[in-house]
């Protein structure tokens, strides 16, 4: 672990309780849905990881709970040190509170982890999809969500594929 | 010189209707801006100085779909983006043509998943499909002269 | 076609200004289809007379689905689905993905390898700002530079070609090193660009930097300040024209970066002319690093020597058993990947990309997820647009290096 990590992991460790785990060269810490806000205002004001890298879930079905895991990671300019944050979610109406006011891109990524995974963001000011368009229904990136792939059309099958393959009419 | 000759002195020359308007609408098609994605970044070198395509009477890519009358769609359609292709299909005027360049407009490419449509052809009848990813200026080129050649084979009797 | 649902002003109430509301301002809607947005965006600009208000983008019309896709594929195979997602930068998509799978692995590459990942990094660096140039300049009603900046494209695309047979989109950089190594004829080829190259550089500066009409419509356009930058979490050069050097091949050096000496261009205005001046400065330390990498290439190996992840040369097939049975499971199977997670981060043209790449033991990656710098910085768009005209937008979306492939995935 880098030196400059050590202490900071350290102090967290003493007033939240939660371990670190290094693993390909990056610190991870697992924590509990409640602790987020505050675990992230600490290090934004006191240890200046002033930049969100980035944000995004992972979908571990078929285990209901947890189910999804949050990815933050957080990076502080100043002291060249990344960090990584994961906060494990039950697969029943996942939702967090959100980051917008600590770090202002967060708006778009939480836009695009509900429009994909379908996590609420409370207190989110406009959380609506992004990538996919408004009216579709399902979140993709779920495991349980199907990829969706049209069958390749070989000679012995061609004629069927021809039947459910839309055409225009002009 | 040849042509005054035969014409004598009165500078008439007779052919079909179908060949002169033909040979008019060949060398005057005027594409459409409709670049979506890598295939339009080898769409623009084909209009660039290297790969010239203003040879062949494709001067400017006109932005505006009521004033041109080929859309070559290069690069991948999703499916947000499919209402928005046909609305402009709709407002090109008559006679127009389609140019499925590279293989996700022709048949989904790469991508067989839910968000690509598989094939510009599930909502644009297509004239010329240019295989590829992404398909080289020369092929985008044959790709044109391929339809060029498709023009030229339109009768009387199928227009309007 | 499909019934449109109206999207009411209700809907919209947080996000335009009051005036929207009771008529008295103009939405105006910059489509899909736009000479200049630079691909699929769309943006909805509240207009007071010729006045921007505010501008809300609207992105995901290139959604490709890439994420949920490399998940039903291979590692090997997944590789190929990069490159289209930054479809200026594919080597750099390539390197970025290959650094991540390597993590995982804890595979070495070898050092003529890295040189290689190098050189021919900084030549689609120098690829992508040249078409930046271009067709930023055409939205400027500048043509002429659109077509020399596609003059040199040109022999950039004929090295890649070289190398890898494709000109674009190549997959030269595996897991493990290279497909296969460069071709007698490559020193030659990029010692003949390296001579032409600076000096069109000063070409194209001669023609843009002292041009009147160019600083009129470029100086003081668009201005964010570092703070708003790293609030927004922006890199890249739009954070280093407002005046913080912050670049991931200097702070986090992957590929070998820390054994060739390059500068950052800063500047700190952090206008559209401040961005320029930073890419233009870019190009030449990219000429810079090409050169060393060319002096300094080692020789050796191009690929590890790992058979679990590397295939065998063809010729090893013929002759021994152990080569066709790990070619037969690279092919058929796929490499398993170690279990466990890691997120590494290179500089593309437009900013700092991160891959994150999670892995549950098996051949097919459990998630990969890219952190875009596009998709990042036009959130940053309706605070650089607020108060200028409509015209002057054009030029800022230009300046942010907008790549929708990069934005949506």
């Amino acid at each position: 672990m880098e030196d400059l990590l050590k202490p900071i992991t350290e102090t967290i460790h003493q007033r939240f309780g939660v371990e670190a785990h290094e693993s390909h060269g990056l610190v991870s810490l697992t924590i509990h849905p409640e602790q987020l806000i505050s675990l992230v205002k600490t290090l934004r004001n006191e240890f200046k990881f002033d930049m969100l890298a980035a944000e995004t879930a992972v979908d571990y079905w078929p285990e209901q709970s947890p189910r999804f895991h949050m990815i933050y990671e957080l990076y502080s300019t100043p002291q060249n040190i990344g960090l990584e944050l994961r906060v494990p979610l039950d697969g029943n109406a996942p939702s967090l509170p959100t980051l917008e006011i600590l770090y202002a891109n967060a708006n778009w990524h939480e836009r695009e982890v509900w429009d994909m995974f379908g996590i609420k963001f409370e207190g989110h000011s406009d959380l609506r999809r992004i990538l996919m368009p408004f009216d579709w229904e399902g979140h993709p990136l779920r495991k349980d969500y199907p990829l969706g792939y049209e069958e390749l059309q070989f000679t012995f099958n061609f004629d069927q594929v021809m039947i459910h393959k839309p055409h225009p009419k002009s | 010189m040849g042509l005054e000759q035969k014409a004598g002195n009165m500078g008439i020359v007779t052919a079909r209707l179908e060949d002169v308007v033909n040979w008019a609408r060949t060398n005057s098609l005027w594409p459409m801006l409709f670049g979506l994605a890598c295939c339009a970044i080898e769409m623009m070198s084909a209009q660039a100085s290297n790969y010239d395509l203003s040879r062949f009477g494709m001067e400017l890519m006109r932005a505006s779909p009521r004033q041109s009358d080929l859309m070559i769609v290069a690069g991948r359609v999703s499916r947000k983006m499919a209402p928005v292709l046909r609305q402009l299909y709709d407002q090109m005027p008559d006679p127009k043509w389609v140019i499925a360049m590279g293989d996700c407009a022709s048949c989904g490419g790469v991508f067989n998943n839910y968000a690509i449509l598989q094939g510009v052809d599930e909502i644009v009848p297509v004239d010329v499909y240019v295989a590829g990813c992404p398909p080289r200026p020369e092929g985008l080129i044959h790709g044109i002269l391929t339809l060029d050649e498709k023009v030229k084979q339109e009768k009387l009797k199928n227009w309007a | 076609m499909p019934d449109y649902r109206e999207v009411t002003l209700e809907d919209l109430r947080n996000l335009v200004t009051d005036r929207a509301v009771t008529g008295e301002t103009m939405l105006l809607n910059m489509g899909p289809q736009h000479p200049s947005t630079h691909g699929v965006l769309r943006l909805l600009l509240e207009l007071d007379g010729e006045i921007v208000l505010n501008c809300i983008p609207d992105i995901g019309f290139l959604h490709t689905g890439v994420e949920k896709n490399m998940e039903a594929k291979t590692y090997q195979k997944a590789e190929v689905m990069t490159d289209r997602l930054d479809y200026l930068d594919p080597l750099g998509n390539n390197l970025a993905y290959c650094l991540a799978v390597e993590k995982l692995l804890d595979l070495d590459v070898p050092p003529r390898a890295q040189a290689i990942r190098v050189l021919l990094t900084e030549l689609t660096r120098l690829n992508s700002h040249l078409l930046w140039l271009g067709t930023s300049a055409l939205d400027l009603a500048a043509m002429s530079v659109f077509l020399y900046c596609m003059r040199e494209r040109e022999i950039i695309l004929d090295i890649f070609e070289l190398c890898s047979g494709a000109r674009m989109m190549t997959t030269y950089f595996r897991p493990g090193g290279l497909w296969r190594d460069v071709p007698v004829e490559f020193e030659q080829a990029v010692r003949n660009f390296l001579r032409i190259f600076p000096k069109r550089i000063d070409e194209y500066e001669s023609l843009l930097t002292k041009n009147l009409l160019f600083r009129d419509r470029t100086r003081n356009i668009g201005k964010i300040s570092a703070e708003d930058c790293i609030r927004y979490g922006v890199t890249g050069p739009i954070l280093r024209a407002s005046g913080m050097a912050y670049d991931v091949r200097k702070v986090r050096p992957y590929s070998g970066y820390e054994q060739y000496d390059f500068d950052i261009p800063t500047r700190t205005e952090g206008d559209v002319y401040a961005r320029y001046l930073v890419r233009m400065e870019e190009m030449r330390q990219s000429v810079r690093i090409i050169q060393q990498a060319l002096e300094k290439m080692p020789l050796g190996p191009v690929r590890s020597n790992d058979r679990k992840v590397v295939p065998p040369p063809r010729s090893e097939i013929g002759v021994s058993m152990e080569a066709l049975i790990h070619h037969f499971k690279l092919w058929t199977e796929g490499f398993p990947v170690s279990k466990g997670s890691t997120y590494i981060t290179i500089e593309s043209p437009r900013g700092e990309m991160g891959v994150y790449m999670e892995s549950d033991g098996g051949p097919k990656p459990l998630r990969v997820h890219y952190h875009t710098p596009t998709f990042v910085n036009l959130q940053a768009l309706p605070l650089m647009a607020r108060n200028h005209f409509v015209a002057d937008v054009v030029g800022i979306i230009g300046s942010i290096d907008v790549v929708l492939g990069d934005a949506d995935r």
